[in-house]
């Protein structure tokens, strides 16, 4: 670097505020996170050691397992369609026909709106009496009551989810369609492939690493899943809290005046660990294709 | 490019009007919704996808149940100083990161990409306590603070500064500018693009956000739009027309805000997801 060196104290001024709430709201939160969940704390009292209890406690709890299944099923059933469906959408508004950019802008709202604001949508619109079943009246089917069952309700959260990441993972894809070199798919053509043909021997493969980052970027996200089944099951987690996730349990047990803030804290690392491993999962996944 | 044929052309089209439907399709249906009269009949088979009467009495409705202006202004206050807290704290961070040199900056960079990798939902309830600690909770103020210099604007700031060619600053530091001079004159206006882009997810991050601001919050007068429309969903959801007042007030500003400024928001998605 050719800029002068300083001797002042300026760097660590202009470093201070950032550096400040990222230590002081990131990075200790962790370390005390890590420490609490080996100690009986709670949100008023700051607790003991107590070893491994709360792990121990964990493996007993019937409600972590229904947590721990919940969001591991969120990421499997979640994943595979929000990979795929913002391609072909990317791929539908790749074109430059009239009226695309309308489009894309369109699809993209989704992605601005607050969850909150889409997930009192869906849950009006998945009433007993909301639009979908009245739709289906009068289309003469029977009515389906989203809202009332576990797993009806817990696949209304996914396509919830699916739905606000399209837009999203769309605008990635453009990004990487961009550099396709067009004659690949002249040439696929030229040689009688087909649409589907194409798509997955031509686009798939020259995407395929954009693929991964979505991936990686949607499991991750999925895992953490809150607002979705919060929003569309209620606070308790649905029919005998059956739609309970893994951040609803941590919300759940660790807030409040009385929260048990070292049992919340293990549940966390629970979390922490199981986001790492997905993501370095999936990114290792795309290292072993990449190689030659 | 060979020319489409008419048959895939009507093809594409059709297909984007169907995502079309589906994507704007139930926020068309909250307006409408907000829009009918009591006297209607909002559960109607077939729906009724139009209001036969609009009316604008559960705008002034749902402000009689909950004070929905109020917790806009709270959002909005969030939002205006998380705008502010990142711009500031990021870009400094940042131009110090990729422009100055001094010993613990490789060190400081590595803090910065390691609040990366914490999800933030794995330390909520360590934030939580930290708040109650500070004696902060149930204050806006502890809503803004665990985000108000995102570790990823600091590293989009920091990427941005890189970018700029050394000649740039070099006249400078020959005219004798010392190192504040050049970043406010030289370094920012040349980054204002990633900035921009830095503010509109600031905005709407904090404008959106829900789970931290529903753990942090408990006073129901300092609630933000989206802790407030959770709880008027929980205990008057019976009249769907109120919620759906409720839930444009909500959205509205985002959407005219993303109409206004498409380039940043789509630039924003290849920034944060490739580089972070």
């Amino acid at each position: 670097m050719r800029v002068r060196t300083h001797r002042t104290v300026s760097p660590w001024l202009f470093l201070l505020p950032g550096l400040a709430i990222t230590l002081a709201f990131n990075l200790y939160p962790f370390l005390s996170t890590a420490y609490k969940a080996f100690t009986d704390a709670r949100t008023l009292t700051a607790g003991s050691w107590v070893g491994l209890e709360n792990f121990r406690q964990l493996l007993s709890d019937e409600l972590f397992w229904v947590a721990l299944r919940n969001s591991l099923l969120y990421v499997a059933l979640v994943v595979p369609f929000t990979v795929l469906l913002p391609l072909l959408l990317a791929l539908l508004v790749e074109q430059r026909i009239p009226g695309v950019a309308f489009f894309r802008s369109a699809f993209y709202t989704p992605v601005v709106a607050s969850v909150v604001v889409v997930g009192l949508i869906w849950s009006w619109m998945l009433d007993d009496r909301g639009l979908v079943n009245s739709l289906l009246v009068t289309l003469g089917a029977d009515r389906v009551n989203f809202l009332g069952d576990q797993w009806l309700l817990l696949f209304s959260a996914m396509a919830l989810t699916v739905w606000k990441g399209l837009g999203y993972y769309m605008i990635i894809y453009l990004a990487a369609l961009g550099n396709v070199p067009r004659e690949l798919h002249e040439a696929a053509a030229v040689d009688g492939a087909g649409p589907v043909r194409r798509f997955v021997s031509v686009t798939v493969p020259a995407v395929r690493s954009t693929m991964v980052l979505v991936g990686a970027l949607s499991s991750v996200a999925a895992f953490k899943v809150f607002s979705e089944v919060y929003l569309l099951a209620g606070p308790d987690g649905g029919p005998a809290g059956a739609d309970t996730t893994l951040v609803m349990l941590v919300q759940r047990v660790g807030t409040g005046l009385g929260g048990r803030v070292g049992y919340a804290s293990a549940i966390s690392l629970v979390i922490f660990a199981i986001a790492l491993a997905l993501m370095l999962l999936v990114l290792r996944a795309d290292r072993k294709e990449d190689a030659p | 490019m060979k020319r489409m044929s008419r048959r895939e052309r009507i093809l594409r089209y059709a297909l984007l009007l169907l995502v079309l439907v589906i994507t704007i399709g139930p926020f068309l249906w909250q307006l409408s919704t907000s829009l009918k009269s009591p006297a209607e009949d909002v559960y109607s088979d077939p729906p009724r996808l139009l209001p036969g009467d609009p009316t604008l009495e559960n705008y002034s409705g749902v402000a009689e149940i909950i004070p929905v202006w109020d917790y806009a202004l709270n959002s909005l206050k969030v939002a205006a100083a998380n705008v502010v807290t990142n711009c500031v704290g990021a870009s400094l961070a940042g131009y110090a990161l990729a422009r100055l040199r001094f010993r613990g900056r490789k060190i400081a960079g590595l803090l910065f990409v390691m609040a990366l990798l914490v999800p933030l939902e794995s330390i909520i309830i360590a934030q939580f306590t930290t708040m109650q600690q500070l004696e902060l909770n149930n204050t806006l103020v502890a809503v803004v603070l665990p985000g108000a210099v995102g570790a990823l604007n600091v590293l989009l700031m920091r990427n941005a500064f890189q970018a700029l060619p050394y000649e740039l600053e070099e006249a400078a530091v020959i005219d004798g500018a010392n190192v504040w001079q050049r970043f406010l004159r030289i370094g920012l206006p040349a980054v204002r693009g990633t900035l921009a882009v830095v503010a509109i997810f600031a905005f709407m991050t904090a404008w959106d956000d829900f789970l931290w601001p529903l753990i942090v919050l408990s006073d129901s007068e300092n609630f933000t739009l989206t802790v407030g429309l959770n709880f008027l969903h929980g205990t008057f959801q019976n009249d769907p027309r109120l919620v759906a007042a409720g839930t444009v007030i909500a959205v509205a500003p985002l959407i005219v805000m993303f109409a206004c400024l498409q380039r940043y928001f789509f630039r924003g998605v290849g920034e944060g997801a490739v580089k972070g």
